[in-house]
């Protein structure tokens, strides 16, 4: 008997009336893989940093823009309007920051019951409005929807034009982490009678704190 | 009027609904073709465009229509009708039926480039800009599907229309949406039919218009029959009757004053 | 494969026109889509040409399908990640249970996908005696009202705010929830904390995908409720369950496809949760699931590949031939009798369980044309509805009377001479039996026409009677 696999694959082949492919094609596949086809992306035709703001406001992100020498400061900012005590979770790669002593702050991977999360981020899409961030030890993927609350700190040079850049810092990072999450905002859903509301699984808020280069802050 | 020597040859193709309910329809289409500086006929050995048949399935039935329609239109300049859903048929779908027909496929698309709406061949291929004709009316547009989608038939009747003295236009919510009518489909399937022209009217009736415009038959039939069954005062005219200055008569479902 | 009702459809209809409920809901969440839908296309110059971009996508990758999939489970293979094969619904749903027997599942998380659906996973499951959670809201209530989908991506569409709010006071007493909630932020907060639970309890995670990416083995989805990110992070193992059509060669290919998905479907220019997922959890990893799988199901998908309906396999499944279309509007996605509804519905349903039990659903279009004009692929939907009936004349499965009444119509029409005489009869008749009042309000065979609208009565004579006197006229 032949396998489900070889049997859906023969169909496959019958179906587009041929036989294997071609070792030509193969090659001109093999390339089109390797080599992706850059397609016209979106006009962005802004600034970068005030488009981001725009589209993750535009879905209720929160953005504050601040420089590397008051990163707490807005962190207490974000809990402060959502009226949060300091008591965080934060990914791992965070923990060489001057976290104020009075803080009741740890690190590792959510356990479920956390209000706050604090994570860093792989890169950030003005396009969308988008964080990327990606799985590993430094930054626990439950730390993005466990929590209610995720805070996101995005450092300028991480902040990308269109999808398509990820893409490319992606595949220059080597192996795929096991998890890429493109987040745009708090979670919602609009399943009762097609009216949004926020905190359907996810958190409930978005905030993400843009630290600016010095450059950008002159 | 465009700069032929001769003027073009218009074979006229009247329409299966217009050739039995509504006759004003195709006088009106002759006037503003002749108007248009076009030498118009309407040959004898018409009858339907093969639609219902091709929306039915039946394919082999079609191409005999098809071919019989091809013949007798061929040997004109242009296949003009005042429906886009007849002129859809022939000027999109009938090279689906001879897919595996070569030689026929040639003649049919040799033919299929010179099939026009109404509308469209008067305003893209003869230039015409205005009328001379009035209609004292606020009058609501809407869009049948087939020359909406298959030919692009939105703003030509509308331009035509605007040139129309005492007209005025008043566009309703969803226009571009289904009336319900489908040919066959507001036979097999009444209620659903029922439901879509209820919401049509309702449309309609919320754009204040007093009248009702449309360049397909079927669907102003269907849209009158539903006016006229709710007690509805909008009168339901087809473009061409107003752009003719014919619409002095009782319109589509109105009574007969004689 | 889920039973299917689509016979019931003439018979169903009358109910769902009458339902007032379904009729506020359905106009409600149609005007919703559309101008979402017209809003963000308006702000994406060049949409068309994107589309057309997509429409290239699918076929290029669909005419290199084996390629495409050859790679594909390579590359998640080498992620770590197992790659399962699945010809029909029944191969599925078996390699599904065992994978969930091996892991001693007791519980079941479930992320949105219509594959899911369309394979009945959810009853094999629990006739196994392992309890699923479907945790998209709209699948959630649906789950608990114990009803199916009625649109692919809003599956409660259907359902009333009051009659979710009755819904979950009768279901989630059991979980101490006593109190009974109107508003939906509160309904949505505590379905938020009944599935919270689920989420940490379950020990496999079900969900559907997107895109499959050739590239890199990538599995993406599009959420905005995170339900899916949950659902494939917390649980021990992972199981995607996708159509083999979902393949798509690298991620920029994905990235146009998505560009389409999130405006055709809900208006949004990206939504707010877009994953990839890559394999299990690597070594170092805090969290992930310790095994991932794929089950590629192939289901009709073949054959659809090479026969005249390939073009139906390009659908990324975003809704909006069915925000769009008059027909589901009035009558909802219930009576379509299977798992999906409107126009793509119409054109899967029958390939999927024949003509024989789904023959109403090609024919109950207008062929207005107003899905293909939104479809993201530009699928020729009309078209393709249009070959099915085409099907079904040949193979004599369209009813006798429309038969008869359409070789009566096509004779005629074949015969000039005489089809002239029967016109003017006809005109002569109608005109006599509409009297005075210029309209008919029956008439003998069109009943389904009379009985909603009236005829207009003819005006006495055909044109061609007409003309024939006119141009005498002329020429004289």
């Amino acid at each position: 008997m032949t396998s489900a696999r070889e049997d859906i694959l023969d169909r496959v082949r019958t179906a587009l009336g041929r036989d294997r492919i071609s070792s030509d094609t193969r090659t001109k596949l093999d390339r089109r893989l390797s080599d992706p086809p850059s397609y016209e992306r979106p006009g962005l035709g802004e600034d970068r940093v005030h488009l981001f703001a725009t589209r993750l406001t535009a879905v209720r992100g929160g953005f504050r823009k601040t420089d590397s020498g008051h990163v707490m400061e807005s962190i207490a900012d974000c809990l402060d309007r959502h009226g949060l005590e300091r008591a965080i979770i934060a990914a791992p790669a965070l923990e060489h920051l001057s976290w104020p002593a009075d803080w009741n702050v740890s690190f590792g991977a959510s356990r479920g019951d956390d209000r706050v999360s604090v994570t860093p981020c792989f890169a950030a899409v003005a396009e969308t409005g988008s964080v990327v961030l990606l799985s590993g030890p430094d930054s626990p993927t439950s730390l993005n929807f466990l929590p209610e609350y995720h805070i996101v700190l995005v450092r300028a040079e991480q902040l990308l034009d269109h999808v398509e850049d990820v893409w490319e810092k992606l595949r220059s990072t080597g192996a795929p982490a096991r998890t890429v999450n493109f987040i745009t905002g708090p979670s919602k859903t609009a399943d009762i009678e097609q009216t949004i509301q926020y905190g359907a699984h996810g958190p409930r808020s978005l905030d993400v704190v843009y630290i600016s280069t010095l450059q950008e802050c002159l | 009027m465009s700069d032929h020597a001769k003027p073009p040859r218009v074979g006229l193709f009247v329409t299966c609904l217009v050739d039995l309910f509504r006759p004003n329809i195709g006088f009106a289409s002759i006037k503003l073709l002749e108007q248009a500086g076009c030498e118009v006929d309407v040959p004898a050995q018409q009858t339907c465009c093969g639609q219902p048949a091709f929306n039915s399935g039946d394919y082999d039935a079609t191409r005999r229509i098809a071919k019989q329609v091809i013949e007798v239109f061929e040997k004109y300049d242009y296949a003009v009708g005042p429906s886009g859903s007849c002129m859809a048929t022939m000027r999109a779908h009938y090279r689906d039926l001879f897919e595996d027909d070569p030689p026929w496929l040639e003649r049919v698309d040799r033919f299929g480039e010179r099939v026009y709406e109404l509308l469209s061949f008067l305003t893209d291929v003869m230039g015409v800009a205005r009328v001379d004709a009035g209609f004292a009316a606020t009058a609501t547009y809407h869009d049948s599907c087939s020359g909406l989608r298959e030919l692009g038939v939105k703003q030509q009747p509308r331009r035509l229309l605007e040139s129309v003295s005492g007209f005025r236009l008043q566009e309703m919510d969803d226009s571009e949406v289904c009336c319900g009518f489908g040919g066959t489909f507001c036979v097999k399937y009444p209620e659903i039919s029922a439901r879509m022209v209820t919401d049509k009217i309702a449309a309609i009736e919320a754009s204040g218009a007093d009248t009702l415009i449309g360049g397909d038959l079927g669907c102003l039939m269907n849209m009158g029959g539903r006016l006229s069954r709710l007690g509805k005062p909008v009168k339901v005219y087809h473009t061409a009757e107003i752009l003719a200055d014919m619409a002095g008569g009782p319109a589509i479902g109105e009574v007969d004053a004689e | 494969m889920p039973t299917a009702a689509s016979h019931l459809f003439k018979q169903r209809v009358p109910a769902a026109l009458a339902d007032r409920d379904l009729k506020a809901a359905m106009d409600k969440a149609q005007d919703g889509f559309i101008g979402k839908r017209e809003q963000a296309v308006s702000q994406y110059p060049g949409f068309e040409a994107l589309r057309e971009l997509g429409r290239e996508i699918k076929d290029h990758t669909l005419a290199h399908l084996d390629f495409y999939l050859d790679r594909y489970e390579r590359q998640v293979q080498r992620n770590g990640g197992h790659v399962h094969w699945a010809r029909n619904s029944n191969e599925a749903r078996t390699i599904i249970l065992d994978l969930c027997k091996r892991a001693n599942a007791r519980n079941v998380t479930k992320g949105k996908s219509m594959v899911s659906e369309e394979i009945g996973l959810n009853g094999a499951l629990e006739e196994s005696g392992i309890a699923v959670h479907e945790t998209d809201l709209g699948e959630y209530i649906i789950q608990l009202a114990g009803e199916t989908p009625s649109h692919i991506i809003a599956p409660a569409l259907h359902k009333t705010k009051a009659q979710v709010s009755d819904l979950f006071h009768a279901k989630h007493q059991r979980y101490g929830f006593h109190q009974r909630l109107t508003e939906a932020p509160a309904l949505v907060n505590e379905a938020r904390q009944v599935l919270r639970r689920r989420y940490l309890d379950a020990e496999v995670g079900i969900t559907g995908a997107n895109f499959l990416i050739a590239e890199n083995g990538s599995n993406m989805i599009v959420t905005n409720e995170g339900n899916g990110d949950l659902t494939r992070t917390m649980a021990k193992v992972h199981i995607v369950t996708a159509g083999i059509e979902k393949l798509v060669p690298t991620l920029e290919d994905a990235t146009v496809l998505l560009r389409l998905l999130t405006r055709s479907a809900t208006g949004q220019e990206f939504s707010a949760y877009t994953t990839l997922s890559n394999g299990p959890r690597r070594e170092e990893d805090p969290d992930g699931p310790d095994e991932y799988h794929v089950v590629l199901v192939d289901n009709v998908r073949t054959e659809m590949l090479g026969n005249e309906f390939r073009s139906m396999l390009r659908c990324i499944r975003c809704g909006a031939c069915m925000n769009h279309c008059p027909v589901y509007g009035a009558v909802g996605g219930h009576v379509y009798g299977w798992v999906y509804p409107g126009p793509m519905g119409s054109v899967l349903t029958p390939l999927n369980v024949g003509l024989e039990e789904a023959g109403d659903l090609p024919n109950a279009c207008t062929l207005n044309g107003r899905c293909q004009s939104v479809c993201p692929v530009n699928i020729p939907l009309p078209d393709l509805l249009r070959r099915l009936r085409r099907r079904q004349h040949e193979t004599g499965l369209d009813s006798r009377y429309s038969r008869a009444a359409l070789r009566l119509w096509t004779a005629l029409a074949a015969r000039p001479a005489l089809y002239r005489r029967a016109m003017q009869w006809g005109a002569v008749a109608m005109k006599r039996l509409a009297g005075r009042r210029g309209r008919l309000r029956r008439f003998p065979l069109a009943g389904g026409w009379t009985r909603s609208r009236d005829m207009p009565a003819p005006a006495g004579s055909t044109f061609q009677t007409l003309y024939t006197l006119y141009k005498e006229g002329r020429r004289r």
